[in-house]
This record gives C-alpha cells, structure tokens and sequence, in this order.
C-alpha cells in the first residue's frame, strides 16, 4: 500500500498503486484443478464400487464446472481483484465433499441417504448463487455497517427459531434445525454466523475506543469498567442460553469465540481473551455439570472404547450411548497412512450423520491421513487468506468483519475435525463445503462471498487519497 | 488493528496445526492398533472378504469357502467332514468368532500375514486379488477316520490322539460326540444362531464344542504304569523286565493301615516288572511309586511332558500330577489315580516317547504354511522335546508292552504281521466312584526295522464299561488298533 505522504504524480515512489495484478487469470488455472481433481475422484469411486465409470460422471463434471465457471465469471466482473485462491480452494472442497456424498450414497448399510448427492448439488448451486448475488448487489462491505443493530435483531432471531414450538426439529438430542414443510430442515444457526459478524464487526468498530482506553491496569492486565463489560455479557449469557436451551456446544463455543477474536482485535487488549477463556470456561463446565447431553458426550471423549461397550450393551440409564466416536476413530486408524481408496472403506459403519457430521472420517479411512492432512491445509489456507484479507483491509469495518468471518470458520473447522478426531468432545456441526446440509453449504458460500468483496476492495488500486475516513490510513502518516 | 490480527493468524495455524499432530496420532502412531481392534467390524469383514485359504490333510483340503450375500461379509467357510476334523481345524464364523487353527493361523488364511507382504504387493501391482495362503497340516486322513468312526460306533463320549514317534507329527486328533462348524459358519440369526446356541455346554451337556483330545485332562488308570515303570528302570530300582520286584501281596501303602487293591485275583506277588504290567498290578507300581517317592515320579512325569502345556499350536492343556504328597498318595498317584490326570495326546506322547527309543518330540500338527501359489512360507521341523529314558531301558519296556497286547490285558490290539505294544487301563472318577470309568489304550506299533510310525492313545467315557482293567482292552484298544493300521496302510 502506498503511502498517502507521496505525491500521486510522483510516479515512481508509488509501489502499490499501479498495475496491482488482479490474479484473475491464477484463479481460472487453479479452478481449473479445483475441477478435475473431483472428477477424477468421482470416477474412482464409481470404479471402485460398481467396476465402471459412472453414468453421472458427465452430468456431475458439467454441473460442478458450471459452478466454478459461473463463480469465476461473477468475480471476474464484480470484484476483479479478489483473493484468487478462496474460489479455488471453496470449490475443490465442495466437489469432493459432494464426490463422498455421492460415495456414501452407494452403501448398503446406508440405505436412507439414497438421494443425498443430487441435492447436495443443487444446494451448492444455490450457494454460488448467493455468492454471485453478494458479489453483484454488494458492491461495498461498509454497506453493511448501515445494518449493524437490525443485524443484531436478525440474528437472535435466527437463533431463537429452534425454539419455536411446532417449528424446531430435535434431531438426536441438538435442537438447531427448523422444519419447512416440503422442503425439508434448515439450521438458521449458519446463517446466523455471518449475520452476528455484521453485528460484532460494526458494534465493536464504534465501541473500540471506549473498551480498549477506559480501563484500569490490575496486576499486569488491562481490566475494563464495569459497564463496558455489559455486551460480552450478553454474548455470553446468549451462548450459554443457546447451550442450555439448544443443547448445542459446537454453535455456543463456536460464537463465543468469535466475538471474543474479534474484541481482541478492535482493542488490541489481552485481558479480554483471559476474560474470554475464563467465561467460557465457567459456562462450559457449568452447564455441563446438570446437562446429560453434554456429559456423554464428554465421557465419549474420554473413554470412546467402553461408549461402545455401553451403546452395544443396550443398558438403560437414562442417556443416548453412542458408538459413533469409537467408530469414527476405527475408521480413521483402518485408513492408515495412504487410506483404502475412495469406495474401498467402511466408514458407513458410523451410521447416522456419516455423511454430515462424521464425513471427515470418510475421508480419514478412504484418503489416509495424506487425504486428511492436505483437506486440513485447504481449510488452513481459506482461513489465513481470511486473515490476509482482513491485515490487506483498509477499513475498520471491513479489518473485523473479515477476521470475524475467518475466525469463526477456522473455529468451526476446529470444532468439528478435533470432534470427530477424539481431540475434543464431539458436538453436532457440519465441516464447512464437505459435510451434507444445505445451510452450511449455502451459508459457506455466502461467507466466501462477503470475504471476496472485502479483499476485492482491499487489493483495488489506487483509491482516492482525498476524503478517505479510514482511521487506519491516518495512523501511517508518520513524520519520517 | 495489523498485530493482533497477526496473532489471531498464528492462532488459527495451531488449531489446525493441533489438528494436524492429532491426524497424526491416530492416523500414523495409533492406526494399527485401532485397525487390528477386536471390536472393529472391519477385521472381521476382512477375515471374510476374499476366499480364506483351506486346511490340507493329505494333499486335500478339508475346508472351503462358499460366495454368499446378504450382508457385508463376502464369503463363508465352508468343511468337509467338519465334525470328524473340528478337533484339528476349530472353527471360522462370521458371527461367533474363529478358533484353533482357523483362529492361530487367521494371518496366512486370509493372506494379511507380514510374510505374504511382499506377494500381496506384487498382487495389487499385477492387478490380482490378494488370496488366501494354505495350512498344511500333518495329519493322515485313514487314521483320522478311524479314531472317528470307533469313537462313534461307541457312542459315548471319548477322544484319540496319534502321534509318529520320530517326529512329533501329530497323525489324528478326533473327539466325541463333535460338531460341525458347517453350521454355524455365516452369520443369519435364524439358521446359524440356532446351531450355535444348541452346541453351547448349558443347552447341551455333552459339550461337543469341547476339544477332548487336547483340552480334557482325565484320570490317566493303569496307562500310567508305563510312566512309573520307566522311572523304575532310569532310577536303577530294577535293572531289567524280568527281575524279581520282590513285592508283597497284599501291599499295605506306607503310613496307611490299608492294602492296596488289585483288580482281581491275579499273580502280583513278587512279580516280575513284565508280568506286572502285563497283569497291571496295581501293589508292584503302587510301591515302586512309594519307593521312589514324590519327587522322582514328578520329575519324570514332567520329563515325559506332564505339568505343562503343549502348543501344537493349538494349545493342549497341562496335564497333572502331584507334588507334595506323602508315600501312600504317590503310589496312588502312581497308578495313574489320586490327582493324577492326563490329556490323551499326553498319554500318546509317553507311548510315543517310548517306542521311539526313549527320545520324546515336541508334538506338532502344522507341517506347512503354503503361499496359494503353493509356495512354502514355513516349514516346521521336527524338535526334541525332552530324552526321558535311555533307548537301552526303552526297549526293555518295549519288550514289557509287547507282552501286554501279546498275552496280557491289550490282546485287543494285535495286528497280524505287526509288533505291537501297548497298556490298557480303567480310571474310576467321581465320588466314591459312582461315576462312569474311563476305558483308556495307549500303544504303538512297530515296522520290521524297529522304528516306529505311530502311538496312540484313547479314551472311552462309556456306561458300558465294566469296573475292571479288560474293559480298557476292550473298548478302547480296537479302535487303537484300527488307528494303528490306518496309518500302516496309507504307509505303504
């Protein structure tokens, strides 16, 4: 970035402005990767499970292209100087989420998914839609400060549908979905992600000073006042109240520790991820201490083999024993190192929610832990591009909303692969563009967009030096 | 706002990082033993997806595997004449499990053993499917098939074990009433189940699932006189088969105002070493037990093979006999009664020990681990086990067992054209030995140069059988004798 100290006639101070690459062209070559890799996998499962090449290999190359081709041409358009690496990555991870969809719908033990594929599909589609629709009408992110308090309505809103009565769906013990009749479950929990960004990222841009200068120094700590604590307070006591009446770890931890990123980044002070830590801390362990939902699951946790034990006793002790964690882990240590090749595993034996929840042990025991490591690394890079954009951002606004954004994906990430790896206690959440559901995938998308948009106004050159409210810009200007 | 966001960059890395070492753990580190976990269905599915490798007895297998659908195991095991080879094979079922050879030797049968690594790569390069190795096993199907089908015509419960002195090569193991794995091989609840559920010991008394040959030990009788007999003569306390033993009638045990019995009215005082066995005096060994006392019968019982297990691989129980017992209890103990119990492949291995010159081999019924291109993986040698007599004092007890099936108790056995020795014996069980005896017949037989190419030894738990030492000769020692001429037969 150039600094506002030179002249702009001054042609040859200025590094940033001119001729910054927009990478368009990176973007289309690796989409172009994005899109065969899952071809060919789609191929070998077909291969694998029927000895034939499958009829719908076409038709799923044309489609998954389609996507990416219709994605590409909206960026290129709408936001030409984008991150070139988000659309890539986000598609590859669709296509062969969509490619073990498709595998596991080819199971015998499995025989209720029959359909999931086809639909993953089109919810994919829809999700490219919305990011096109993001790109398209959202011509700039700050827009969205605008609607920092009807964000915040629409938010607790969403959050609040589970509980309608006649309305929410309790689907193995976690009350985060709601019934549309004829269309089937929604999980207003994703959508209500990106909503709480918008609200956290203009609330704190106009809080930030307040929190971060008025504070009392204890002990090494920079302690806010009293009544400055008052909107962590709310957030918590929603994530707890979210925890307690969804019965929903994953979604509690996951915007708890959102908002707490994204207040250590508007006001730079540590104390408030002590506070954090330690509030979700109490939280946690206290709702856990009457909520038996929560407590087997971390007893899952900890002793997964003698869960298994229990669930296949049949014993009756007033809790659902699940053999799913145990499972999961065979399934990831059959696959070993290189794995049993897509459509050669047993990972269906997880049963319910394999192709959700439990996917990433699909691809633990079919890819190996090569396949898992390198889908880890694609989710790191999504979210350290996220993190780049938000260093890249010229606005405060913008700095949050895509920390916030990034943060919370590699939270979910984090939550959802250490869950189903044994790292920490499983809880009920989709891995973001792999996992079935139309929520998340659709949500994810819309994510991506936002983040596009951001970085797309981040790399822009040259913006007019004159009138710029950046707070950000001011700061650099610095006698030398 | 730039350096928190640093950080919150660094952040994100370690959860992924974390992620990372955690893939690791159970993906590298752990993976084997989370692959190989006995609850993980996947071993199971793969011990059934490829046709298992068979069990070879002469040449041919005594198993199969059968294509099946209807659930996610692919094949079944499939037996020819299971019941009568149960003994040897065990069994491989897709709902309970796999035992014995079906279970020792799962790696070679489903070709995951490490030996067959190297084959399997090259398999999957070449685009074959990997497949199964073979057991070879050393067992002779005539002498199997006549262990069985005496044990049958019988009826009651029982079991054979033969054994070629030379090399330890277990020749048949058959036990009675058996089962067949056929049965419960696959895993439907209503067919397979129901078999199994019938086999089980609390809803059948006769407990066919029981591996009598290697897993039962019982009250080994007067077969036992063989063993004191040979402690007497490696001690020195007799020097030869026709010595005097000098021995009073009646023989009241030492420390006891009791005399101990003999079966019958028979010429037991001052005995010879070879009309005592023949007659199987009961005062002769009685006291040559008591003479010798606790500690030299017990090291020559162990010499002999007793107080241990023996793996074959499958494993054989150990048989008993005492320690710390006082003069009177070591005689008992020393006519095979007391705490004294033997499994009959221990009893065929005394006689094996002794026709074979003293020199007693590990017994062993796995004489081959075949790739399925027929290519030898192992091959098991035969091995010295232990040298309880000197071959000087061994054919002296040859001579005594000779008489035994020549004129004595085990006339049953003689095989025209054939030296054969051997020891009947009758062992009461049971309080106040209200219970059904055991009819027991160890021998071997002998070629014309003196070696030996099989002993033997059966027992008979029958109602039939009378209280006294004939009953031995007479039902257990036909079947003895058509065992010994089955492998005679398939010898020429």
């Amino acid at each position: 970035m150039s600094s506002t100290t030179n002249s702009p006639t001054h042609h040859t101070s200025t590094i940033g402005a001119i001729g910054a690459p927009s990478r368009r062209n990176t973007e289309l070559a690796l989409l172009v990767f994005a899109v065969v890799i899952p071809v060919f996998a789609y191929a070998n499962v077909g291969l694998a499970i029927n000895d034939s090449v499958p009829p719908g290999l076409l038709s799923y190359g044309l489609g998954l292209g389609l996507l990416a081709g219709v994605g590409h041409l909206v960026v290129r358009k709408f936001a030409p100087y984008a991150d070139p690496l988000m659309l890539p990555i986000a598609t590859l991870l669709n296509g062969l989420g969509l490619v073990v969809i498709w595998r596991l719908d080819q199971s015998k033990r499995l025989s209720n998914y029959a359909e999931a594929a086809p639909r993953q599909l089109l919810y994919s589609a829809l999700g490219v839609a919305l990011l096109a629709a993001v790109l398209i009408f959202l011509k700039d992110h700050r827009v969205l400060q605008r609607y920092t308090y009807i964000s915040m309505a629409g938010a607790l809103f969403l959050l609040i549908l589970p509980l309608v009565p006649g309305l929410g769906a309790n689907i193995y013990g976690a009350k985060i979905w709601i019934k549309i009749p004829g269309l089937g479950t929604l999980q207003p929990g994703e959508f209500a992600k990106i909503v709480l960004a918008v609200f956290f990222a203009g609330y704190l841009m106009v809080k930030r000073d307040a929190l971060a200068l008025a504070s009392r120094r204890f002990m090494g700590l920079y302690l806010p006042r009293g009544r400055d604590l008052g909107p962590i307070l709310v957030v918590w006591v929603i994530s707890i109240l979210i925890l307690v009446f969804e019965t929903d770890l994953g979604t509690s931890l996951l915007f708890f520790g959102m908002f707490v990123i994204m207040l250590y980044v508007a006001t730079e002070r540590t104390s408030w991820i002590v506070f954090g830590l330690l509030m979700s801390a109490v939280g946690a362990v206290s709702v856990a201490s009457f909520e038996p939902h929560i407590q087997t699951r971390v007893q899952a946790w900890l002793d997964p083999a003698r869960e298994f034990k229990l669930s296949r006793s049949g014993i009756q002790d007033g809790v659902v024993h699940s053999e799913q964690a145990m499972q999961a882990l065979w399934a990831f240590g059959s696959g070993g190192t290189l794995g049993t090749g897509l459509g050669q595993g047993n990972s269906d034996l997880i049963g319910f929610a394999a192709n959700s929840d439990f996917i990433l042990a699909t691809f633990g025991e079919e890819l190996g832990l090569a396949g898992v490591m390198a889908i880890l690394l694609l989710y790191g890079l999504i979210v350290e591009r996220g993190v780049r954009t938000a260093l890249a951002a010229r606005d405060p606004f913008g700095k949050l909303l895509a920390v916030g954004l990034s943060g919370a994906f590699g939270l979910q990430v984090f939550v959802v692969a250490g869950g189903v790896m044994g790292l920490i206690p499983l809880t009920g959440m989709t891995l973001p563009f792999v996992a079935y559901g139309g929520s998340s995938v659709i949500a994810n998308w819309a994510l991506i967009g936002i983040l596009l948009r951001i970085s797309d106004t981040a790399r822009r050159p040259a913006p007019a030096p004159a009138g710029n409210p950046d707070a950000e810009m001011t700061q650099v200007v610095r006698p030398s | 706002m730039n350096k928190p966001l640093r950080r919150i960059a660094i952040f994100c890395g370690l959860l992924v990082l974390a992620l990372l070492i955690r893939d690791n753990w159970i993906q590298y580190v752990q993976a084997d033993e989370l692959r190989t976990d006995k609850n993980n269905r996947r071993v199971i599915i793969e011990r059934y997806a490829s046709p298992r490798g068979d069990i070879i007895v002469d040449g041919k297998p005594i198993t199969g595997s059968k294509e099946t659908s209807g659930s996610d195991f692919k094949w079944k095991r499939t037996y020819k004449d299971g019941a009568m080879w149960a003994p040897v094979t065990g069994y491989a079922s897709q709902a309970f499990g796999a035992t014995q050879l079906e279970n020792l030797e799962d790696g070679i049968l489903t070709g995951n053993d490490d030996r067959l690594f190297f084959r399997n790569t090259l398999d999957m390069l070449t685009g074959k499917k990997q497949e199964g190795g073979n057991v070879v096993t050393t067992l002779n199907g005539a002498a199997q098939k006549a262990a069985y089908d005496g044990l049958k015509r019988q009826g009651g419960k029982g079991a054979v074990a033969a054994i070629e002195p030379s090399t330890g090569k277990i020749l048949a193991l058959a036990s009675y009433p058996s089962y067949d794995p056929s049965s419960f091989a696959g895993n439907s609840t209503t067919t397979d189940t129901k078999a199994w559920q019938k086999l089980l010991k609390k809803n059948n008394p006769d407990d066919p699932t029981l591996n009598r040959a290697l897993r039962e030990t019982y009250p080994p009788g007067s077969t036992f006189k063989v063993l004191t007999a040979a402690a007497a003569l490696e001690d020195g306390l007799y020097t030869d088969a026709d010595q005097n033993t000098k021995t009073p009638l009646p023989w009241t045990m030492p420390g006891t105002t009791t005399p101990l019995k003999n079966e019958g009215n028979i010429p037991c005082k001052n005995a010879t070493l070879r009309a005592a066995l023949q007659y199987s005096c009961n005062t002769v060994f009685g006291k040559i037990g008591s003479d010798l006392g606790n500690e030299k019968m017990l090291a020559m019982a162990k010499k002999f093979g007793f107080t241990e297990e023996h793996f074959t691989p499958v494993r054989a129980n150990a048989s008993v006999f005492g320690d710390d017992m006082n003069p009177s209890e070591t005689a008992l103990s020393s006519i095979g009664q007391f705490n004294t119990a033997a499994t009959p492949l221990q009893m065929a291995m005394v006689a094996s020990a002794v026709a074979n010159d003293g020199t007693l081999m590990k017994p062993y019924m796995v004489d081959e681990l075949q790739a399925r291109s027929v290519d030898t993986i192992e091959k098991t040698e035969p091995e010295e086990l232990s040298k309880p007599m000197s071959s000087d004092n061994a054919q002296i007890l040859q001579s005594m067992m000779e008489t035994v099936v020549q004129k004595g108790t085990g006339t049953n056995a003689q095989i025209p054209g054939v030296t054969v020795g051997g020891k009947t014996g009758t062992a009461q069980h049971g309080v106040d030995n209200k219970e059904n005896p055991y009819a027991w017949f160890i021998s071997y037989a002998k070629g014309e140069d003196g070696s030996s190419p099989v002993a033997v030894a059966v027992v008979i738990e029958d109602d039939k059988a009378v209280r006294d030492d004939i009953s031995g000769g007479g039902l257990a020692a036909p079947i003895a004798r058509n065992v010994m001429e089955a492998v005679i037969k398939s010898k020429k």
